[in-house]
């Protein structure tokens, strides 16, 4: 807990002077930890001359920030229309059958997290998912499996 | 000497495989392939699409898998040997020739973050032109090329560009709006995927005309793979001179820089957008103060998107009367086409306004990927409406869009077939803006919900000529009270459905709107 504190205090003294930098900050913050820790706020409203409220404001407004650890693995199932008139309905369903678990939980093992997006640009190859940082397209349920295979044997 | 071979780095040839394609190519061929990581050409079921650069011309294979690189290298492919796979020589394919690429002219030719395959390619001509011209002069060759926004809103670029001109400030900003959050829609991030150099220079030459000095790209965070390449491509623009201090020896000064948003899609409205970049809640502002006046940190600001600010570049280059000999009525230029959903040939086309929507579905698209009828298109976005087949003879252009209640917005069109339920469909309209709204005015926070609520009501069968009333009600408390686009263009995908698919709403006759 600590050094997380301190990787913390990293940031926001590399951010505290950026015009605007409060997106910067959370980003870094939750590319580096995994999330944003609510108990962060007091000290990044502190460098940055706002209130608690302001900051939390600012992190629950924004659909990308989270305030829990994730599991090993994020992965996004895109909901929008191109990814719908290509079965995107039924890939969700599958998702949260296979991992037992609904929008915004962590499977029972802490491997994987589901979460909902809203467009991932790859609406020529639809339905897409993205698994981490990594987009794929034309997910049928059975690549959809094997991702989800893969990603658990890799941890 | 080695052959040249493109594997792209676009994030969708990625999402098919591009990255495993080009190690295979690697470890099989070692130092006799020199691999330049392009952008896509945009036919995306071709990808991954890899071509070979021959005497001939580059010649295209694709869709290529691991599994095929060895049967490849037996057929002789990096001479360019015939092979199942194996599609002609790349410009010579028919989806592409008959395109006009004007903002795409380079996208998937050069390697998108080199400086000197830019310069080759003719770029940084528009910036030099430019830097010959009185602030005024820019600003004028903008407007007189007719180019509109192509973020959705289709405001005319030189009027707000002249706007900013005309105001006095130590300080300007030029901000490009890259949070592409439409479903159906993917130009921006081919763009920065692809050739972020145009990007960057369209957004110079704006500074150059307002005399704006700092600019920013804020880039959605659903876009990774842009965020690098922009990144890689920013750096090298600066090393080579075309950015930061006195540009090219001119005494002008332009630095640019990329900010992620943060996954909300109300952040594609241009005030919510600046309130973002200030480090605020994405929560839209009144206007007027408009943004050329009051903007980015209250100082005169230009917004514009990514396709309208990779436009400048060739407008400059190439005189206004070129650009504006493009189009139809009030509609000048090009514009880059997205196919998407249940279609059978999905990718960028981008062609002078007046194409039809059948011609993009049919004779680019091949109808539907599933083979079913194609029943409903949306066109313009997740705030577009769905236009049934006796529409589909209507051209691509603004206005012509207006007439009959509908938007081309950023170009993204979404097929869907027969077996769509549109009332389904209906509801996610009202979903959507429930899960996005800003939450700042009432017709789009507390409308939205109860539209969800009156919609599960319709789908349930419970009384659904009342409830088809009572969302028409809500949708003209929303369409005319609504603060923004969002909350005020929800109904258009609503009432669009329940016009022109009344069946679906257990309604029995046609109903037409008032």
């Amino acid at each position: 807990m600590l050094s997380e504190d301190l990787l913390i205090e990293k940031h926001i003294a590399a951010h505290k002077a950026i015009p605007g930098g409060l997106l910067p900050l959370l980003h870094s913050i939750q590319d580096d930890i995994g999330y944003i820790p609510e108990h962060s706020y007091k000290s990044i409203s502190k460098a940055l001359n706002l209130s608690v409220a302001e900051v939390h404001g600012v992190v629950s407004f924004y659909h990308h920030f989270r305030t829990t650890p994730p599991g090993q693995h994020v992965l996004h199932i895109c909901r929008a229309e191109s990814c719908q008139a290509m079965g995107a309905t039924e890939l969700e369903a599958h998702a949260k059958t296979l991992l037992d678990v609904d929008y915004h939980q962590t499977t029972k093992d802490g491997a994987i997290s589901l979460e909902p997006i809203y467009c991932l640009g790859n609406c020529a190859l639809s339905p897409a998912v993205m698994l981490d940082e990594k987009v794929y397209g034309r997910v049928s349920n059975a690549r959809l499996d094997a991702l989800v295979t893969a990603s658990r044997k890799a941890k | 000497m080695s052959t040249r071979l493109y594997i792209p780095r676009d994030s969708s040839a990625l999402s098919m495989g591009a990255d495993e394609v080009a190690t295979a190519i690697q470890q099989h061929a070692g130092t006799s392939v020199d691999i330049v990581r392009n952008g896509s050409r945009g036919m995306y079921w071709l990808e991954p699409m890899i071509e070979v650069a021959t005497p001939k011309g580059r010649i295209a294979y694709g869709p290529v898998t691991p599994e095929d690189i060895k049967g490849l290298f037996d057929k002789d492919f990096l001479n360019g040997g015939e092979h199942p796979l194996r599609l002609g020589v790349t410009d010579e394919l028919p989806w592409l020739k008959k395109q006009e690429r004007l903002t795409f002219a380079r996208v998937g030719i050069t390697d998108p973050v080199s400086v000197s395959d830019y310069v080759a390619h003719d770029g940084y001509r528009g910036l030099r032109k430019a830097l010959e011209l009185a602030p005024a002069a820019i600003v004028q060759e903008v407007t007189d090329s007719g180019l509109r926004g192509r973020g959705g809103a289709a405001f005319p670029t030189g009027i707000k560009w002249k706007t900013v001109l005309g105001c006095a400030a130590q300080q300007k900003y030029i901000v490009c709006n890259a949070d592409e959050g439409d479903s159906g829609t993917y130009s921006d991030r081919m763009i920065m995927e692809g050739d972020p150099l145009v990007l960057i220079e369209g957004m110079t030459i704006a500074g150059l005309a307002v005399g704006a000095d700092q600019g920013y790209i804020y880039l959605r965070s659903e876009y990774p793979d842009a965020l690098i390449v922009l990144n890689e491509a920013i750096n090298n623009a600066y090393a080579a001179g075309y950015l930061g201090e006195d540009i090219l020896g001119s005494g002008h000064s332009f630095n640019l820089e990329v900010r992620r948003a943060a996954g909300a899609y109300i952040c594609g409205e241009e005030t919510s957008l600046l309130e973002s970049l200030e480090g605020k809640r994405g929560v839209i502002r009144f206007k007027p103060p408009l943004p050329a006046i009051e903007g980015l940190f209250g100082k005169p600001t230009v917004v514009n998107n990514v396709i309208t600010f990779a436009t400048v570049p060739i407008v400059l280059d190439k005189g206004a009367a070129f650009y504006r000999d493009y189009g139809m009525g009030r509609s000048r230029g090009t514009l880059p086409i997205q196919l998407a959903g249940n279609i059978k040939y999905c990718g960028l086309v981008e062609k002078a306004f007046g194409i039809t929507l059948r011609e993009l579905l049919y004779d680019y698209g091949g109808g539907s990927a599933s083979g079913r009828p194609i029943r409903a298109v949306q066109v313009g976005g997740p705030l577009g409406a769905y236009l049934p087949e006796s529409q589909f003879d209507t051209p691509l252009d603004y206005e012509k869009f207006s007439e009959i209640w509908a938007v081309l917005g950023h170009g993204g069109i979404v097929a869907f077939d027969d077996t769509v339920d549109m009332a389904k469909m209906a509801r996610y309209a009202f979903e959507f803006c429930a899960i996005e709204s800003c939450g700042k005015c009432t017709p789009c926070r507390i409308g939205s919900t109860r539209g969800v609520e009156v919609m599960d009501k319709i789908i349930a069968g419970t009384q659904p000529e009342k409830n088809a009333k009572l969302v028409r009600d809500l949708s003209d408390t929303m369409l005319n009270g609504s603060l923004c686009a969002l909350g005020g263009m929800t109904p258009y995908p609503v009432l669009s459905a329940i016009n022109h698919f009344p069946e679906d709403f257990g309604l029995e006759q046609r109903e037409l709107a008032a």
